[in-house]
């Protein structure tokens, strides 16, 4: 699964600039004789701009205990959605502090982002943010156990080395346990933590080792973990129906009906803002079981007016969209050289229209959200990805100091980035608030696929230039795209770096912007996730009118290794060209790209993708029926993320679930939107991927210089231009609108 | 109205109305949190139990159907030595990302295995496309169940 690299080093945390620069850590002592480390590392301000969603902390902190009986507890500060959090945090710290994984017990962390600085699920940006931090934390720890025992043998500490949850003194061959120094190691100066020595990753005996999912044994024997999960005496169940088209408010409802219902506690009309991120019109209904207030829903009768946005719908975009195409754009993202005139002067153009539709997210497990107000207090039991803006939002909307909300972390039944926003938590604690008891609100499925927000849908007007000798002169773009009041919609942005940009030397980006009253937001490898299908089946485009094997044209534009920096000077957006070409070369030769022979209907294609910090490279071999039907056959991914697969086992579970994610929402997933409201409601119209449509990912990581970097998304993006430009191959019929419709396909 | 059921071999009693579905009255009248609700509509099979000895969506089960059919749940199934099989397996794989659907899956599982022991490729194709993951662990799911199928089924699958 490891290959190697040897490559000009990068310096240390070159691309992050991560190096804490002062740092603090604080010891004190436990009940009962022990230690507790809080560490305090200034986040630098580059991280800011990680992450548009992401609370704008400055600090970001860590925490051990250690007992008397040697127990190590790590706190894991992130939230918890599958991408293996809880489990590869604390293996960061455990390998500095020097412990038996086995002596590990892990805790799931509250939201205190004094205590532990940012805490969020977005970005794949856990690791590139944590990845030395926390080792410092518990190298920082491992100092203080051996000044301890030092202390206690009157010797050098420059004499002492520890081995797992032991101090060793090696001159005498004492030893001390952690367990038994933890009290004396409280009473100590904590060390600078910039100055704490870390490991040679040559001795790393945690990180680099696979180490199963924490929670696992809990999952498999199904104990409760997860929002859906939680009970607290007196709770009440509730549900909320909101209008379907968005922004709709409620004029009357019949909640007297309602509330003569055997069961139900309470049906009232809550009001809401405008902001469709925050609490919305709608009607609740509280009921001593979940079942019984879903099953009241049914004699509901609410009028609404509907509002502005029912005048929209997908076709209307649609049209719009075509109309656009035709113009120029409205605005310029990047002009360099001459597009027009190239393409004027150029031997062949290849012009194409490409669209894709909105998304939804579609955790499987329901938004669902437990709350109680009491006092004037909130307490909030949430499956959330972003803990801090629901609690500023739940704050916001009661009425009450942020400092009075307390947020307990669930387990997250998936995330893909719905649950960064926090409308569920707010609902919640509105309605608790009404009810004067413990609420658990829960959606139904139709809730959650009706009032997502959704990949934005997006269209794409290219030409192409190539010269004689078949070589890309000219390139444009224009993007239209969607605006919410004046502002580009969430999410529905596109960089100026966007490749092929900076490779070839006449290119024009321009975008044109239509007014959306559908709310939209990141799913999983925002923006990525759809440029990376238009830009990488539209590059295979070329590269056939070129008369070019796809991976040998890429490998051309590519061209000598080299850094592209991104124009707004954004080190996160800066595109390693030599990097992407060695997971290209390498993703050719694991696929035996080139020397397959494959039987018609039968193809493979490749895509790559830079995204989130990581290389990708993709290849996808798929099978086209005559009557249209897809088949994925096999993929092959080449990833590039860095120094250190942190925790092996993960890592390949996370980039193939991420490839056949893309995969599955390029084969059936679309929301469509008619009268301002969305068409479908649940699994039988928006289609997940299922095993039977689940090819086997084959993953192979590139071990090169750079700094460590994240894997929950960068796999996604290139896995849908791959698979789009295998049923080319398969076909000669061209993608260019997803999802993929087999009608489209038919050939013999 | 009230209800005897058998779960996980015990006798339990719960007084609801007869259409009262199977998977609330496990999750929210007897504190079974294990089995999952995802659709409601029985397209997704996070909800999947025993019944009888037959996988069944408990989402679209009204607790009067059940009678005297024996549940198992998946906080049952660990005690049946095909079931603590697909669970070790499940562990020694690392099937799990965010976890939600795997009881579903596991319970999918083992009634496979209780029907066909040494499971081809296209056997877990038809007895687990019921089960949605969204997370896309599927080529974990197949490793898993071949593992627990035993070593002649590991060696006869592409894993």
């Amino acid at each position: 699964m490891l290959a190697k690299r040897t490559g000009v080093p990068a310096p240390p945390d070159a691309v992050l600039g991560l190096t804490s620069r002062r740092a603090f850590l604080r010891a004190s002592s436990l009940v009962g004789g022990g230690l507790l480390l809080h560490a305090t590392l200034p986040v630098p301000a580059r991280a800011a701009l990680v992450a548009a969603s992401a609370p704008a902390a400055t600090v970001l902190n860590a925490f051990v205990q250690i007992t008397p009986d040697g127990t190590v507890t790590i706190m894991s500060k992130n939230p918890e959605i599958g991408q293996g959090i809880k489990t590869m945090l604390p293996m960061l710290i455990a390998e500095e502090l020097d412990v038996d994984w086995g002596q590990v017990r892990i805790e799931q962390a509250g939201l205190d982002q004094a205590k532990y600085g940012r805490q969020f699920a977005g970005g794949s940006m856990a690791t590139p943010l944590n990845w030395e931090p926390l080792r410092r934390v518990g190298a920082a720890g491992r100092q203080m156990l051996i000044a301890a025992a030092a202390s206690e043998w009157g010797v050098p500490e420059s004499e002492c080395g520890t081995r797992p949850g032991m101090v060793r003194h090696a001159p005498t061959g004492r030893g001390l346990s952690y367990g038994a120094l933890a009290a004396k190691a409280a009473s100590l100066p904590a060390p600078d933590l910039a100055a704490v020595k870390l490991k040679d990753p040559k001795d790393f005996r945690i990180i680099g080792q696979s180490m199963r999912g924490v929670d696992n044994p809990l999952i498999v024997t199904g104990k409760p973990l997860f929002g859906i999960d939680v009970t607290l005496p007196g709770m009440l169940y509730a549900v909320f129906q909101k209008c379907p088209v968005f922004g709709g408010k409620v004029v009357s409802a019949n909640t007297d009906t309602i509330k003569s219902l055997p069961g139900v506690h309470d049906a009232f009309v809550v009001k809401g803002g405008n902001n469709l991120q925050g609490l919305v019109d709608g009607v609740a209904i509280v009921a001593h079981r979940w079942w019984v207030a879903n099953k009241a829903r049914g004699k509901l009768e609410i009028t609404w007016e509907e509002g502005p946005t029912a005048g929209q719908s997908s076709t209307g975009y649609a049209t719009a969209a075509a109309e656009f195409g035709k113009g120029a754009p409205a605005q310029s993202l990047r002009r360099d050289g001459d597009a027009k005139a190239a393409l004027a002067g150029a031997a062949h153009v290849v012009e194409a229209a490409y669209a894709y539709p909105f998304l939804p997210h579609i955790p499987l497990e329901p938004q669902n959200c437990t709350a109680h107000v009491k006092d004037g207090k909130v307490e909030i039991w949430a499956p959330t990805q972003n803990p801090e803006p629901g609690a500023r939002l739940v704050a916001a909307t009661l009425g009450v100091a942020e400092d009075d909300v307390t947020v307990h972390m669930t387990r997250c039944g998936g995330g893909f980035g719905r649950r960064l926003r926090s409308d569920f938590m707010a609902e919640a604690a509105s309605i608790a608030k009404t009810a004067g008891a413990p609420v658990k609100l829960l959606w139904t499925r139709q809730d959650d696929v009706q009032h997502d927000f959704y990949r934005p849908a997006g269209f794409h007007f290219f030409k192409g230039g190539l010269d004689g000798n078949g070589k890309l002169i000219a390139f444009s773009d224009h993007f239209v795209t969607f605006a919410r009041g004046n502002r580009i919609a969430d999410s529905a942005a596109m960089e100026p770096n966007e490749f092929p940009a900076g490779l070839v030397a006449n290119l024009d980006y321009g975008m044109s912007l239509m007014p959306l009253g559908v709310p939209t937001g990141p799913l999983r490898a925002p923006r990525s996730n759809a440029l990376g299908f238009v830009f990488q089946s539209f590059i295979d485009e070329l590269a056939d009118a070129a008369g070019k094997d796809p991976v040998a044209f890429r490998l051309a534009l590519l061209g000598e290794p080299r850094i592209l920096a991104d124009p707004s000077g954004n080190p996160l957006r800066a595109f390693d060209t030599g990097r992407m070409r060695d997971v290209l070369k390498l993703v050719a030769e694991k696929s035996d790209w080139a020397k397959r022979t494959l039987p018609k209907g039968t193809g493979m294609g490749v895509a790559f993708y830079f995204s989130h910090l990581g290389y990708f490279a993709e290849v996808v071999q798929a099978t086209v029926a005559p009557s249209g039907g897809v088949k994925v056959d096999k993929v092959w991914i080449a990833a590039d993320v860095g120094s250190q697969i942190i925790n092996p086992i993960n890592a390949e579970n996370q980039v193939q679930g991420a490839a056949l994610d893309g995969i599955g929402a390029a084969l059936g997933q679309a929301i469509t939107i008619d009268r301002g409201r969305v068409t479908q409601a649940n699994f039988d119209t928006v289609l997940p991927l299922r095993i039977n449509q689940a090819a086997p990912v084959e993953v192979h990581f590139l071990i090169t210089s750079h700094p460590p970097t994240g894997l929950g998304e960068p796999a996604l993006p290139p896995a849908i231009p791959a698979l789009c430009n295998a049923i080319f191959a398969a076909t000669g019929k061209r993608v260019r609108k997803l999802p993929i419709d087999p009608g489209d396909l038919k050939w013999a | 109205m009230s209800y005897t059921i058998e779960v996980n071999n015990q006798k339990r009693t719960v007084d609801v109305d007869g259409d009262m579905p199977l998977l609330w009255v496990l999750r929210d009248e007897l504190d079974l949190k294990g089995t999952k609700f995802g659709c409601g509509m029985g397209l997704c099979g996070a909800c999947t139990v025993h019944l009888g000895g037959a996988p069944a969506r408990s989402c679209l089960t009204p607790v009067s159907s059940v009678g005297d059919a024996a549940i198992t749940t998946i906080e049952g199934i660990g005690d049946t030595p095909v079931g603590r099989r697909v669970q070790q397996a499940w562990l020694a794989v690392d099937v799990p990302q965010c976890g939600y659907c795997q009881a579903g899956q596991i319970m999918s599982a083992v009634a496979l295995l209780l029907t066909t022991q040494r499971p081809t490729d296209a056997d877990i194709d038809r007895a687990m496309a019921g089960n949605i993951c969204r997370c896309c662990t599927y080529n974990r799911i197949r490793a898993a169940i071949k593992k627990a199928a035993g070593p002649d089924a590991i060696k006869a699958g592409a894993l």
